[in-house]
């Protein structure tokens, strides 16, 4: 008996019936949390560390993690103020990459992948949700703005937990994972792109001792300051951090690790679910990308130009959901051979 | 036998846990919640007063009494809170919002005797088996029409009558695979049909997490009580479409087809859809190619065989119904009339829940089966007949008015309850299109004690049984118990104002 056949025997008989529908939906319920997580932990961290060289705090720095200058621009006054910056990216309604707009869309998928999600699961994203959805400037004032993001952090996390102890190992979980290392791997790369060259806006020799308090920050944006400090005590320089959030193997937000479980992840679709046609593809697009970061040291990357290659990342992950929606929920469905055969 | 306890890492942190069950309120003296309970005329639920008390209904009672108001108000609120949360809501728009309310649930259960169970589950059955000949016989042969039993007026000209359906076969001559049967009783505690719902009757999931409600809140009141249970549904559901699907499929792919995720009844397409370990797919999951139905898979197309549709008959197909319907899939309805997918319900079965139809059901049941109805019909004057029209004109203010095409107790008119100027505006819409109308005496529906701002107060309720038919016909024990939560309100409508209770069919 084969391996796949031994760890999955019950559902050879029954394998391939997930909705597209429900994959898209798994994946961006799993994109949109990690969404929000990841901004709370930048928004928590740019009111407490990230500074401006006038020493106020570096609220722009967010746009352009996101990408949102224009949108930003369209709606308010540049620059960015403290109190439109938290409108735009928490009750911002027409803003998508709010944390409102954002909740909206988890509901949205929560609602129609409803019958497939555990109910624990959706209890907890019904009552998340709504919350968020129903939070108002006086929220964030009463509660401060750190307090807001640490309850909104941990009922992210509490959902990753409820999945990671509830939701059947189906394809519908895969295509959630898959969703959520893609979004690390995106969300990792904005985060080191836009902090370094904040950082060091006149490129700087990487090498050098810098300010702790904003490299710390860097690496707090990626919850990832502790265990930094266990792996490098004595040094803190910029090679160093980049080196770490992009490579390091242990690090559950690192884009080195994300790569690897994107990969497996499109493995265990190809072989647990007889998919091999569908994912070759991806899983080739996914080795040469991961092949690239191998190749290089974080030093190699900041001398050849660590936003180019960030850029790159980025547009190879976004080319490769687009490939993921086209193979498995394509806007016309591609026609099934033995119907071309069937002779009615 | 011992067995090694959970392991801990401090033995102090177990504490004994107490039991709560054992410790039953007390049953106080007279009659505790229901001192002041009153049924003037109306035949109650549980306390009756024709007959002797069954001991089932005696033993709720007398645990009942002995609860009080704030304990059953405190249970009450901490139900809907779980509702909110587990989402068990249906969606009401208003002009902007989406707004998800919850079915109002009163804690105090509506019971049924074994024997009065008994009398519905055969009663419903006989009624199913009678619809289906009846869909069976208008779509083919119509022996019916041309035996004089009911005018062909009232069956070909019958909005609901679809001429897609002329002719086709379909499997196991069931049409109506899911029945909602509507039951009402009289002040003698008379079970009377008030209607059937033979297209896509709603509320099976409020049955079941009713239940699960009761239990998770209410455990000293069911402790040790013999009740049927309603967890079976799901499974025979699905059996059920297994057992239609077309023939020579041997492993059908069944799906449930919903209008999707702002219908307001989604919350109960996905509970079944789960119950039944089904996906539940929208139109734009579906696809026909060469006259089969095919899912939309990660994996490509995988064919269906049976749908069990949420949506109504008009949504189903652009291309056979309302060429605007997005909802739909083009091309369904001939898949269907080839016999390569099974529709449940089958098309075209609103002809025979009609309220106009409903007033010729004895008879129906009487020329089919040659059996009398074991369950009453209400009597219907219809307004269509001269006779029927002139009755209901001459007594408006002593009967029930009904458009024969409205569902959910919309556009109807209690005479009793009418004002003069009500009175003479329905009298001119009725003159203006008589044969949209029916019209029934005021039946004094049963009460049952429910939970009021005031106390434990005497409400109306209905009961709708739910019957699925494959092979065989089968009927939920129980059913959908609606109550109109309004003091002196008849009318049991979720969007009117209704409520819902447990239902208990007792085992014995």
């Amino acid at each position: 008996m084969t391996q796949t056949g031994t760890r999955f025997p019950a559902m050879l008989a029954n394998l391939n019936t997930l909705l597209s529908r429900y994959g898209e939906s798994m994946m961006w319920l799993a994109r949109y949390m990690e969404r929000i997580e990841n901004l709370a932990r930048i928004l928590e961290v740019t009111e407490a560390f990230v500074r401006n060289p006038d020493g106020s705090p570096g609220w722009d720095s967010i746009l352009q993690i996101n990408s949102d200058e224009e949108r930003y621009a369209a709606l308010y006054a540049l620059p960015a103020t403290e109190d439109n910056i938290l409108a735009f990216y928490i009750t911002e309604n027409t803003n998508p990459t709010s944390i409102r707009a954002m909740a909206h869309m988890v509901r949205e998928n929560a609602r129609s992948a409803r019958p497939l999600i555990s109910t624990e699961m959706w209890m907890q994203l019904n009552i998340f949700t709504q919350s968020m959805m129903e939070l108002s400037t006086p929220d964030i004032r009463r509660n401060g703005l750190s307090g807001l993001c640490n309850r909104i952090k941990q009922d992210c996390q509490t959902h990753f937990g409820v999945t990671e102890g509830t939701l059947y190992r189906d394809q519908a979980w895969l295509f959630y994972l898959l969703g959520k290392y893609l979004e690390r791997s995106d969300q990792i790369t904005r985060l080191i792109d836009i902090r370094y060259h904040t950082l060091l806006p006149g490129g700087e020799t990487f090498g050098s001792q810098l300010d702790l308090t904003q490299w710390g920050s860097v690496l707090r944006s990626a919850a990832a300051y502790h265990a930094f400090r266990r792996l490098q005590p004595v040094t803190t320089t910029p090679a160093n951090v980049v080196g770490f959030l992009l490579k390091n193997e242990g690090f559950p937000r690192s884009l080195m690790l994300n790569l690897r479980q994107v990969e497996s992840t499109l493995n265990a679709l190809s072989t647990h679910y007889n998919l091999r046609h569908q994912c070759g593809p991806l899983q080739e697009r996914i080795i040469n990308l991961r092949a690239t970061l191998e190749d290089q040291t974080a030093e190699d990357i900041i001398s050849r130009g660590l936003h180019e290659y960030m850029t790159y990342i980025q547009d190879e992950l976004s080319a490769l959901q687009a490939e993921v929606s086209v193979t498995f929920w394509p806007a016309a469905p591609v026609i099934t051979r033995q119907k071309a055969l069937s002779p009615e | 036998m011992n067995k090694p306890v959970l392991q801990s890492p401090n033995p102090s942190a177990t504490t004994p846990s107490t039991n709560s069950l054992s410790a039953l309120p007390p049953a106080k003296a007279a009659a505790g919640i229901f001192a002041a309970y009153d049924t003037p005329v109306f035949f109650c639920e549980l306390m009756r007063r024709t007959d002797e008390m069954p001991s089932s209904l005696r033993t709720v009672r007398d645990r009942l009494a002995g609860f009080d108001l704030s304990e059953l108000r405190h249970r009450t609120s901490t139900a809907e809170t779980q509702l909110y949360r587990l989402g068990i809501t249906f969606t009401v728009y208003s002009d902007r919002e989406a707004i998800d309310r919850i079915l109002p649930f009163d804690m105090i259960p509506r019971v049924l005797t074994a024997s009065e169970w008994e009398h519905i589950d055969r009663g419903v059955q006989q009624r199913v088996r009678a619809l289906n000949l009846f869909l069976r016989d208008i779509y083919h042969e119509r022996h019916v029409l041309r035996d004089g039993i009911i005018p062909a007026s009232l069956v070909l000209g019958n909005p609901n009558y679809c001429e897609a359906m002329v002719g086709v076969r379909v499997p196991g001559d069931v049409y109506v695979h899911i029945n909602g049967t509507d039951l009402i009783r009289d002040s003698s505690g008379r079970f009377m049909v008030l209607e059937d719902n033979a297209r896509t009757p709603s509320g099976v999931s409020y049955v079941i997490e009713n239940r699960h409600m009761m239990l998770r809140l209410m455990p000293d009141l069911a402790s040790g009580m013999p009740l049927r249970s309603v967890e079976e549904y799901g499974l025979k559901l699905h059996q059920t479409l297994c057992e239609v699907a077309p023939e020579g499929v041997t492993d059908p792919q069944v799906v449930l087809f919903s209008p999707g995720i702002y219908n307001s009844a989604y919350f109960e397409h996905v509970f079944l859809a789960r119950e039944m370990g089904v996906p539940l797919v929208e139109g734009r999951d579906l696809i026909v190619e060469n006259h089969r139905v095919y899912m939309r898979t990660v994996a490509g197309l995988r064919p269906v065989h049976s749908i069990y549709r949420r949506l109504n008959d008009e949504y189903l197909d652009p291309l056979a119904f309302n060429p605007d319907s997005m909802l739909g899939v083009p091309g369904l309805v001939e898949a269907y009339r080839r016999g390569n997918v099974t529709l449940a319900n089958a098309l075209g079965t609103g002809v025979a829940d009609d309220k106009a139809v409903y007033a010729y059901m004895p008879r129906l049941i009487r020329y089919y089966l040659g059996e009398d109805p074991i369950l009453d019909s209400v009597q219907t004057h219809i307004c269509a007949e001269p006779e029927g029209l002139a009755y209901t004109l001459a007594n408006m203010d002593k009967l029930v008015i009904k458009p024969v095409g409205e569902s959910g107790g919309y556009g109807l008119l209690i005479g009793s309850q009418a004002t003069q100027t009500e009175l003479d505006e329905f009298r001119a819409k009725l003159l203006e299109d008589p044969s949209n109308y029916i019209s029934q005496p005021v039946i004094d529906l049963s009460v049952s004690p429910t939970l009021c701002p005031s106390g434990v107060e005497a409400r109306h309720v209905d009961l709708r049984p739910f019957a699925l038919t494959g092979k065989n016909t089968w009927v939920l024990p129980g059913g959908l118990s609606r109550v109109a939560l309004r003091k002196g309100s008849l009318v049991v409508n979720s969007s009117q104002g209704g409520g819902s209770k447990d239902t208990w069919v007792m085992a014995r």
